[in-house]
């Protein structure tokens, strides 16, 4: 298990040492600087634009630029965002546990409803609750995020005031200071009555919002491995011998179903953060996604490089897991040579 | 800091504002981005000066609503007959916020403030000239270090006095602006000390009515009342900022009630917005010019006629329709009705494509083929410079001349269109400091050689345009600066250098329970005066 474990680890450096190269190129190539991109029409004079881009070591040659990013990301450092001047590494974590929050909830909430979806389609194959269940995931898998979260917010906000329209919290109720940085652990530990339930209503939308597209998919991927599983002899079997149909599908079935399911789930992840940019946008939650975007229009290469780096490292962890865990619930893959 | 530190602050705090909150009169304005930092010298995004505003004040000010000035920490100011001096004298008793970061102050703001304020901006040497990678742009971009000759204390601790290299009546309009706000020497000398003087573009400290409280990133930040502020108490307790960047979330949320003042709202949302019988629409003609100019350098565009051909031939109520979606008016000055001294009795060019197309073969002008430079970005002034080139590009071609359309990345566009290499192009101009001078000498200046500057994109030099506009730089009675102005905007009209196209309109829908709150031309939200009813 052990040696799977290093094995696998040690395929990440490439990974990295290539995500690294290739981020680099890609932002330098895009046209446009940081400082020029942010003027106004009154533009910069030639003087003060050399002075600037000297300061902010922008006329190094390219090859410098990179072996000195290289280097500083091996001790750690990660760079100065041009825009806040703040370190990258800071501003990240600083605004990650809201990403974190909000892609939690919303695999939880694709995860709770999306395996049970698909367990009940494929074991009433061709009923009602089949076609109903698998005609909602493909709605859900082609709709626009950005659509379904303005509709949403429409709906249950605007008209049946069931739900906030935006943020993490109620700006007016409540004021309490992040200590976590997770609005459901803050909300109690801030001791203020009804925080925590304002900081769940406010999560349900974009839970749901961001959550849509996993669920589908999770759901269709759970029924189709289910039906597969169920054609097995060994099921048959277990039918023969006089089981219950529940145990047979749950317990026995279930769990081989599961294999694919995982690594799904595990390519979702890298879904899910990049659906968070749209889902922080649309209900104003400062999270990581939207600090992304808005570097990218400003240029600000050290926050892209870093936060590319950042999220690529957590993408290529919670895969590595994935693959440990897909070791672990099959034991003929840990084993292989 | 330290977990049970933070734990025990927040719940003392959190606990104090449940106590305080029962009775507090709470506004939550929608905006649009998040600031960079909270000092406005080192910037140049309106997004960054809105942040900021509530804690600052500035020598003088402009009247809410208006692009007037008016006294603010100073109570009042003489220039010298020979204008190179203006000495101001400070209000007494102003005081600066307390408790905010650990600072209390131990005197009222005096003339070191002022100098402290701008000599971080022009001097490199200054203690803090380097904090914050400090790039001083709007300060130089105004041309302050060519005006400015020295700021120094005057006969007493109240009274500043500014020398200047030359007459410049627009200066003072320049220190109404986001940059120019002041200061507390104290609170850097007391952040220098504890060694992080990086705090004091993060937590800022000033007069203003509104004092820091907290900024989580990228989501709210925080002001409250400042009672003991010179110009009195507001009469709102606390001012929320909700970070939100979407125009549907923001309305959404002003629906809801979860804010009550927004910005920038969406221009098909406008109808809706009307017909809410909870929110009023406020509306007024932005601080801008969007427009179509013909590279005066390059034939046949030095010929009068053809200037007038096409700005003839160009159908700009459609634009206003199509591009603005009805969020601009036509514009026939280059200054904005909203700026003093718009001359309303100019004539406006008329659409007539017959009449242009007659103009241009009479002044000989065949088979013309040209380009049309359009912005690859949203312009304040200009919402979509791609669809305005397409709808001038069929314009012109019903009077013969046929065009191609050519963009750059923004940086790149802007460069080269400073540079004359269009031969006609679209750009235009959001005022800094609501003086004339600030669109007429920076977009259709020359030097002394009679060379255009840079920003006078359509590259146009009149020797009496610039005689005239020089004047009105120097002189400091407004009636007198008016009547030039008035004769600068009957030679743009004569002689027709570029196509004014409009001037886009500003929307701030706010909630019908504000009161005393005015839509300002400089594109600022202000609040010390705003209230709301029950």
């Amino acid at each position: 298990m052990i040696r799977f474990f290093l094995k696998r680890l040690a395929l990440t450096i490439p990974t990295f040492i290539a995500l690294m190269f290739i981020t680099f190129v890609m932002l330098r190539l895009v046209p446009g600087d940081p400082i020029e991109v942010r003027r106004g029409e009154r533009g910069i004079s030639p003087e003060r634009l050399a002075q600037l881009r000297h300061d902010m070591g922008l006329d190094q040659p390219l090859w410098k630029q990179f072996l000195d990013y290289a280097n500083a990301l091996l001790h750690g450092d990660f760079g100065t965002s041009i825009v806040s001047k703040s370190p990258v590494l800071h501003e990240f974590l600083t605004l990650f546990p809201a990403t974190l929050e909000l892609t939690i909830t919303a695999m939880i909430f694709a995860i709770v409803l999306g395996i049970p979806a698909g367990v009940i389609a494929a074991s009433r194959r061709g009923g009602v609750y089949d076609q109903t269940l698998m005609g909602l995931a493909l709605t859900g898998y082609s709709m626009p995020i950005f659509w379904w979260g303005l509709i949403l917010v429409l709906v249950m906000s605007n008209t049946l005031h069931l739900t906030p329209v935006s943020g993490r919290v109620d700006l007016i109720k409540f004021y309490y200071q992040p200590v976590t940085g997770f609005m459901l652990i803050d909300s109690i530990l801030s001791g203020q009555k009804g925080a925590f339930m304002d900081a769940v209503r406010h999560l349900i939308l974009p839970m749901i919002v961001l959550g849509t597209v996993p669920l589908a998919v999770i759901a269709r991927m759970t029924r189709s491995s289910m039906l597969e599983v169920l054609e097995e002899d060994y099921v048959r079997t277990a039918r023969a011998k006089g089981l219950s149909w529940t145990r047979i599908v749950g317990v026995h079935a279930l769990r081989n179903a599961l294999i694919p399911v995982v690594t799904v789930i595990g390519l979702q992840v890298g879904g899910l953060l990049a659906g968070a940019v749209l889902t922080e946008t649309i209900f104003s939650w400062p999270g990581v996604g939207k600090w992304l975007i808005e570097s990218i229009n400003r240029r600000d290469y050290p926050a892209l490089q870093g936060g590319i780096m950042l999220i690529a490292t957590i993408v290529i962890l919670v895969n590595l897991f994935i693959d440990m865990l897909y070791g672990l619930i099959n034991p003929r893959i840990r084993h292989a040579k | 800091m330290k977990f049970h530190k933070l734990l025990g602050a927040a719940l003392l705090a959190s606990s104090m504002l449940v106590a305080g909150a029962a009775n507090a009169k709470t506004l939550v304005y929608c905006s649009e981005g998040s600031p960079e930092n909270f000092t406005p010298s080192i910037n140049t995004t309106g997004t960054t000066f809105d942040a900021a505003r509530p804690v600052y004040n500035r020598l003088v000010q402009f009247t809410p609503g208006t692009t007037q000035v008016e006294p603010a920490l100073a109570e009042s100011w003489t220039v010298s007959p020979d204008g190179l001096t203006i000495t101001f004298k400070l209000r007494p008793g102003i005081k600066f916020h307390s408790g905010v970061n650990g600072f209390t102050p131990t005197r009222d703001l005096n003339a070191e403030d002022v100098i402290w304020s701008f000599d971080r901006q022009w001097k490199p040497d200054h203690p803090y000239a380097k904090v914050s990678a400090g790039s001083y742009d709007y300060f130089n971009d105004m041309g302050m270090p060519d005006l400015l000759e020295s700021i120094t204390k005057g006969d007493d601790d109240l009274t500043v006095v500014i020398k200047l290299k030359k007459p410049n009546a627009p200066i003072i309009a320049n220190l109404a602006m986001d940059f120019a706000a002041i200061h507390s020497a104290e609170y850097a000398k007391f952040l220098m000390d504890k060694g992080t003087p990086e705090q004091f573009d993060q937590i800022p400290v000033g007069t203003g009515s509104f004092s820091f409280v907290d900024y989580q990133k990228d989501a709210v930040i925080r002001f409250k009342a400042f009672a003991d502020g010179w110009a009195g108490k507001p009469k709102i307790d606390d001012l929320v900022y909700a970070i939100t960047p979407d125009a549907t979330a923001r309305y959404a949320k002003l629906k809801a009630g979860e804010c009550q003042v927004m910005i920038a709202p969406n221009p098909a949302d406008l109808p809706d917005m009307k017909a809410n019988a909870d929110i009023n629409v406020l509306e007024q003609a932005g601080l801008n010019i969007g427009y179509y100019a013909m590279n005066n350098m390059k034939p046949p565009f030095d010929k009068k006629e053809v200037r007038e051909a096409f700005a003839m031939a160009i159908d700009r109520d459609a634009i206003i329709k199509e591009v603005y979606q009805g969020a601009g008016q036509k514009a026939k000055n280059l200054i904005p009705p909203t700026m003093w001294s718009y001359d309303d009795s100019t004539k406006d060019v008329e659409y007539n494509p017959e009449k242009a197309k007659k103009m241009l073969e009479d002044a000989g002008v065949k088979d013309l083929k040209i380009d049309i430079w359009w912005m690859p970005v949203q312009r304040p002034y200009n919402p979509n410079a791609k669809r305005m080139a397409e709808m001038i590009q069929a314009d012109l071609a019903k009077i013969g001349v046929e065009s191609t359309l050519v963009s750059y990345e923004w940086g790149e566009y802007r460069k080269r269109m400073q540079a004359g290499e269009h031969m006609t192009g679209m750009l235009g101009w959001t005022g800094d400091n609501g003086d004339p001078d600030n669109f007429f000498a920076v977009l259709l200046g020359c030097n002394a050689e009679g060379k255009p500057n840079g920003n006078n994109i359509p590259k146009w030099c009149n020797a009496k345009f610039k005689e005239v506009v020089d004047k009105a730089a120097e002189i400091t009675d407004q009636a007198e600066r008016t009547k030039l102005y008035q004769e600068a905007q009957k030679i743009q009209a004569e002689e027709m250098p570029q196509v004014n196209i409009a001037h886009s309109t500003v929307f701030e829908p706010i909630s019908k329970k504000v009161t005393g709150y005015k839509v300002s031309p400089l594109g600022s939200h202000e609040f010390q005066n705003v209230d709301i009813a029950e």
